[in-house]
C-alpha cells in the first residue's frame, strides 16, 4: 500500500471529487523523492543550445559530468554546447578559493575554442566558498574581448525555476549589442524552443513560408551574435513559457518587444501559433494567407495517416507527467485528438494558474499534481488503469516495470514532435508504444486477457 | 613515439575539465545502497544530486532508482542541514518502510560542515523506544575522488556501523566491486558451485537488473538483507576485488583489522589468469577442486582463443574507466594478444601504472601509457597519436571512436547508447569468453566492413 505523505497532500488533487484547495510552487518536500532536479538543472537546460559559447561549470564533476551531451539540442553549426566543461574543484580549492582555477579554465578554453560567449556556471559551494565568480568573469571577459556570464545557479538556492531566471538574466546581458539593420518590420524572436530533434527548424521554416523573419531561436540552435541582435524583432513568439516568460517581459520592458505565449505540440495548437504570429503582423495580410495554406497543406499531409492511430488508440487512458504544465495543456488536446483519455496530469514546476486551468481541462476523476514522485505515479497510473505514461527518463522505468507504455517528452528526445510532422510522429510513438504485443507478457496483464 | 611523449606531457597542460572520464562519490554510495536489501539511500544536499545521479543510473540499468534527497535551500546552508535531513528520515521510514537507510554527504554539506554522525545519534536518541530503520552515514564529498571511492568508502561505512562477530558462520564475505548485475549473478553461482557461502557486499544482481512487476514495488526486490550483514565480523573469510583496492583501505581490511577476518585481495577476475586467481582460493576454500562445468568453460575459452588469436594479435586498444576495471580488461587483453596501448582512468589512486606495468612485462613504456586522472579530451589526444584499432570501455567512448572512425567495443559502466549494458558479462571464464567473441568479431566486422571485396568467410 502506497501512502502519500502528509506534507504533500495538498499538491494532489482529483478533479470532481473535492474543492480546489491547491499548494504548489514550494519547494520539494525533504526525502520525497522528487523528480525535480536542481537551480543548476533550469539553467543548464536553458542555455544548453546555445551552440558557440563554452559552458564552464564551476564547482566539483558531478554536475558536469551527468550533463554531459545529455539533451537532443541540435546545431546546424558549432557544437561547443555538447561538451562537459568543469574546473573539477578539489578539496584544496574548498579551502583556498576556486578563483584561480576558474580563471585559468576559462582562459584556456576560450584559447582551445575560440567561442562568442562563455557561461560560467556556479554550483552548490561556489558561493559558500566565496569565490568571486563576477570579478573572475569580468576580467577574463575584458582580457578576451568576448562576453563572459556568469550564472547564479548554485543547486539550493530555490527550484529549477530560478535556474530558469538565472538563465534569463545571463542572456539579457548579450541582448541589445548586436546590429539590427536587416531587420525587418516582420520579424520575431523564437523563444523556449530547444531544437530537440531539430524542432526549431521546422517551426521556423514555417514562419519563413509566411514572409516573417526569424532574428533568433535564442535557446534552439542558439547563437549568441542572433541573440545580441534580438532585440530588433518586432514580436516575441514564446514556447515552454516556464523558462522564457521572464525573459520576454524584460525585452517588453527594456525594448518594447509585446510577446505572446504559443506551443507548436498538436494540430490545434502549432496552427494557432502561426495564425497569432499573422495575426500580430495584420499590416501585411499576405502573411494570415500564407499561414492558412501553410496549415491546410500540411494538415492533409497528415490526417489520412492519422485515421489509423486514432482507431486503435480510442479510450485508452494516458498519464502525463512532464515539467511545465504549459507542455500538459498541449498534450491533453492532442490525445483526446488522438480518443484518449487523460487519467492523471502534473507537472514538475506549474504555478496556482496553470494547475486552474490544467483541471478545468480535465475530466472528473483526473489526478492532478505538483512536484510528485515515483511511489504517487505508480500509485495513480496503477490505481487509474493507465495503458500510456508521457514523460522523461525518470519515469521511463516506472511505467516499463508495471507493463505500461511510455513516451519520452522530455529534452532526450531524438524525435521531433512539434509541428504537423511531430503530431504523426508523436501519434506514431504513442501507437507503437501502447499497441505493443510485448504488454501481453506483462504480469500485470496476465490475469486479463494476456499470456502466461 | 615522440610525439606520443609530447602528448603525455599535453595531458598535464590544462587544468580545466573536458568531457570527465569519472563520475562523482555520491553515485557510488547510491550504487552501493541500492544493493542492500530493502534499503534507501539520501543524499544530504541539494535536489539535483539525487536526482542527476537516478537519471545517469536509470539510463544504464533501465529500473527505477529512487534516491531520496534533504534537499537543501539557502536556509540550511546558513543554519544547517539537520532538521531538513530528520525530516528526510522521517518520510523516508515513512513511505518506504526500509529497513535501513544510509545518509550520504553532497559537497555542500560537507563544506558548510554539516555534523551528520551527530545528527543522526541525536535522531536516533529523539526515537529511542520506536522501531526505526538502521541508519548509517558515509562522508561522500564530490570533492574528493570520483564515484569509486565514494563506492568504497560507503562499503567500508557500512562494515563499520553494521556488522557485529556474534554469530560464527562459514560464510565467506565477498566485496565484489563495481561491476555488472550479470557479473553478479556469476559470481553467486560460482560460489554456490563450490558450496561456499557468500555475504556479498553489495549485490545489485536484482535491485538493478529485476523482473517485471505486477503491482509497483516500493524498493526493488534483492540486495544483501541487513541480518546477514550482521553476521560478517563473524565470517571464515573475506574476499575483496580490485588490483588499486588492494593498496588502500577497504571494507573488507577494515573487517581483518575489527573482527581478524582475513581478507585476501584479488583483482577483477576478468581474462583466464585473474578468474584461475579466484578459482584457487575457491578450491581452497571449499576443499572440492574446481567443477567439471568450469574446468569445460576454461577449455572451451583456450580452443575459441586458439580459433581466433590471429584475428587480434598485436591490435591496439584504448582502455579507459574506473582504474580496477581498467586493470581487469587490459589483463584480459594481453592474455589475447591485443596490446592495450593505452589504459586511462579519470580515476586516481597513485596505483593504476605499478598494477598494469607488473601484468605487462616485455611491453615499454611507449608501447602501453597508462594515463590516470585525465578525461575523455585527454584521451583522444592520445589515442589519435596511437591511431588504436579498437576502443575499449564504457559508452562515454563513443564521440571517440566516431572521431576517429575505429570501433568502440562496449564493456564497463555506463552504457547509455545500447540495450542491456548491465547485462553484460566480464568475469570468470564465460565473461573471458563473452569479451574474446566480442573483441575478435568487432576486429572481424571491422576489416569486412571496411573490405572492397566483402568477405563472406573470415
Amino acid at each position: 500500500m502506497i501512502k502519500v505523505l502528509d506534507e504533500r497532500v495538498k499538491q494532489i488533487h482529483e478533479k470532481g471529487a473535492e474543492p480546489f484547495d491547491f499548494d504548489c510552487d514550494r519547494r520539494s518536500t525533504a526525502g520525497s523523492v522528487s523528480q525535480r532536479a536542481c537551480v543548476f538543472c533550469g539553467s543548464r537546460v536553458v542555455l544548453y543550445p546555445i551552440a558557440d559559447a563554452v559552458h564552464l561549470i564551476h564547482g566539483p564533476i558531478g554536475c558536469a559530468a551527468y550533463t554531459w551531451d545529455i539533451r537532443g539540442s541540435l546545431s546546424s553549426g558549432p557544437e561547443l554546447h555538447r561538451l562537459s566543461f568543469s574546473t573539477d574543484i578539489q578539496e584544496e580549492e574548498v579551502i583556498f578559493g576556486g578563483e584561480k582555477k576558474l580563471e585559468k579554465s576559462l582562459n584556456e578554453l576560450i584559447d582551445i575554442y575560440k567561442p562568442k560567449a562563455a557561461f560560467v556556471y556556479s554550483t552548490c559551494i561556489i558561493g559558500v566558498i566565496g569565490d568571486d565568480v563576477e570579478a573572475v568573469c569580468r576580467k577574463v571577459s575584458k582580457e578576451k574581448g568576448i562576453p563572459v556570464l556568469p550564472v547564479h545557479s548554485e543547486g539550493f538556492k530555490g527550484t529549477k525555476k530560478d535556474g530558469y531566471a538565472a538563465a534569463c538574466e545571463s542572456i539579457f546581458k548579450i541582448i541589445g549589442t548586436g546590429n539590427t539593420d536587416d531587420v525587418s518590420e516582420f520579424s520575431i524572436n523564437i523563444m523556449g524552443e530547444f531544437n530537440l530533434a531539430g524542432e526549431a527548424w521546422i517551426i521556423k521554416k514555417y514562419y519563413e513560408e509566411m514572409g516573417v523573419q526569424v532574428v533568433s531561436t535564442m535557446t534552439g540552435d542558439g547563437r549568441v551574435g542572433d541573440i545580441a541582435r534580438a532585440h530588433g524583432a518586432k514580436l516575441n513568439v514564446v514556447q515552454c513559457s516556464g523558462s522564457m516568460t521572464k525573459l520576454a517581459k524584460m525585452m517588453e520592458e527594456r525594448y518594447g518587444i509585446p510577446f505572446i505565449r504559443v506551443s507548436y505540440f498538436g494540430i490545434e495548437d502549432v496552427s494557432e501559433a502561426l495564425y497569432e504570429v499573422a495575426r500580430f503582423f495584420k499590416g501585411n495580410p499576405e502573411i494570415m494567407v500564407k499561414a492558412k495554406d501553410l496549415v491546410k497543406r500540411e494538415i492533409s499531409k497528415i490526417i489520412p495517416e492519422m485515421e489509423k492511430f486514432r482507431k486503435a488508440l480510442r479510450g485508452k487512458k494516458a498519464a502525463i507527467y512532464v515539467g511545465g504544465a504549459f507542455k500538459a495543456f498541449s498534450l491533453i488536446k492532442q490525445l483526446r485528438y488522438l480518443g484518449m483519455e487523460v487519467v492523471l496530469a502534473g507537472s514538475q514546476t506549474g504555478n496556482k494558474e496553470d494547475y486552474e486551468f490544467l483541471r478545468e481541462m480535465c475530466n472528473d476523476g483526473t489526478i492532478i499534481v505538483d512536484d510528485s514522485n515515483p511511489l504517487e505515479l505508480s500509485k495513480y497510473m496503477l490505481e487509474k488503469k493507465a495503458d500510456l505514461c508521457i514523460g522523461g527518463v525518470k519515469e521511463r522505468p516506472i511505467a516499463y516495470k508495471l507493463g505500461i507504455g511510455f513516451c519520452d517528452h522530455n529534452h532526450e528526445r531524438k524525435i521531433p514532435l512539434a509541428g504537423f510532422e511531430g503530431m504523426y510522429n508523436f501519434s506514431k510513438e504513442v501507437y507503437n508504444t501502447v499497441l505493443s504485443p510485448v504488454w501481453k507478457f506483462a504480469p500485470r496483464n496476465r490475469k486479463h486477457g494476456g499470456e502466461r | 613515439m615522440n610525439k606520443v611523449m609530447d602528448n603525455k606531457n599535453n595531458t598535464d597542460k590544462y587544468i580545466v575539465t573536458r568531457n570527465a572520464c569519472k563520475l562523482c562519490s555520491p553515485l557510488g554510495a547510491s550504487i552501493v545502497l541500492r544493493g542492500i536489501e530493502n534499503s534507501m539511500p539520501i543524499l544530504h544536499g541539494s535536489q539535483g544530486c539525487a536526482t542527476y545521479i537516478r537519471r545517469y543510473l536509470i539510463s544504464h540499468f533501465n529500473e527505477p532508482i529512487d534516491i531520496a534527497s534533504s534537499n537543501f535551500t539557502e536556509s540550511e546552508v546558513v543554519f544547517g542541514g539537520s532538521s531538513n535531513l530528520n525530516q528526510s528520515l522521517d518520510n523516508v521510514t515513512k513511505q518506504y518502510e526500509p529497513d535501513i537507510i544510509g545518509v550520504a554527504t553532497t559537497c555542500l554539506s560537507e563544506t558548510i560542515g554539516d555534523d551528520v554522525p551527530r545528527f543522526l545519534r541525536e535522531y536516533k536518541k529523539e526515537r529511542e523506544g520506536r522501531k526505526i530503520p538502521e541508519i548509517f552515514t558515509v562522508s561522500t564529498p564530490s570533492y574528493k575522488g570520483s564515484h569509486m571511492e565514494g563506492f568504497h568508502q560507503t562499503l567500508k561505512a557500512v562494515v563499520d556501523a553494521i556488522p557485529g562477530d556474534e554469530i560464527k558462520t562459514d560464510s565467506v564475505n565477498l566485496f565484489p566491486g563495481f561491476i555488472s548485475t550479470a557479473d553478479l549473478r556469476h559470481l553467486k553461482e560460482i560460489f554456490e558451485d563450490f558450496g561456499v557461502n557468500p555475504i556479498m557486499l553489495p549485490d545489485y544482481s536484482e535491485t538493478l537488473d529485476g523482473t517485471s512487476w505486477e503491482t509497483y514495488n516500493k524498493i526493488s526486490p534483492g540486495g544483501t538483507p541487513v541480518s546477514e550483514i550482521k553476521k560478517m565480523g563473524g565470517a571464515r573469510e573475506s574476499i575483496e576485488f580490485g588490483k588499486t583496492l588492494s593498496e588502500v583501505e577497504s571494507a573488507g581490511k577494515n573487517l581483518e583489522k575489527k573482527f581478524g577476518v582475513k581478507c585476501s585481495s584479488l583483482g577483477l577476475p576478468i581474462g583466464i589468469r585473474e578468474t584461475d586467481t579466484l578459482m584457487d582460493l575457491m578450491e581452497k576454500l571449499s576443499g572440492k577442486s574446481m567443477p567439471e562445468k568450469y574446468v569445460k568453460e576454461r577449455e572451451r575459452l583456450i580452443d575459441a582463443m586458439s580459433d581466433g588469436h590471429k584475428y587480434v594479435m598485436g591490435i591496439k586498444a584504448v582502455v579507459y574507466g574506473e582504474e580496477d576495471f581498467v586493470a581487469g580488461i587490459a589483463s584480459m587483453l594481453l592474455e589475447i594478444g591485443v596490446v592495450p596501448s593505452l589504459c586511462a582512468s579519470g580515476g586516481k589512486s597513485g596505483f593504476l601504472e605499478e598494477k598494469i606495468r607488473s601484468m605487462a612485462e616485455g611491453y615499454t613504456d611507449e608501447e602501453i601509457i597508462v594515463k590516470d586522472g585525465v578525461d575523455f579530451m585527454d584521451i583522444s589526444e592520445i589515442a589519435k597519436e596511437i591511431n588504436p584499432d579498437m576502443i575499449v570501455g564504457n559508452s562515454k567512448g563513443y564521440t571517440l571512436s566516431r572521431t576517429i572512425n575505429k570501433p568502440l567495443v562496449r564493456v564497463g559502466f555506463p552504457i547509455h547508447d545500447r540495450i542491456g549494458g548491465q547485462r553484460i558479462l566480464h568475469i570468470g571464464y564465460r565473461g573471458a569468453q563473452q569479451l574474446f567473441d566480442m573483441v575478435t568479431n568487432t576486429v572481424i566486422q571491422y576489416r569486412q566492413d571496411s573490405s572492397p571485396v566483402g568477405y563472406t568467410y573470415m
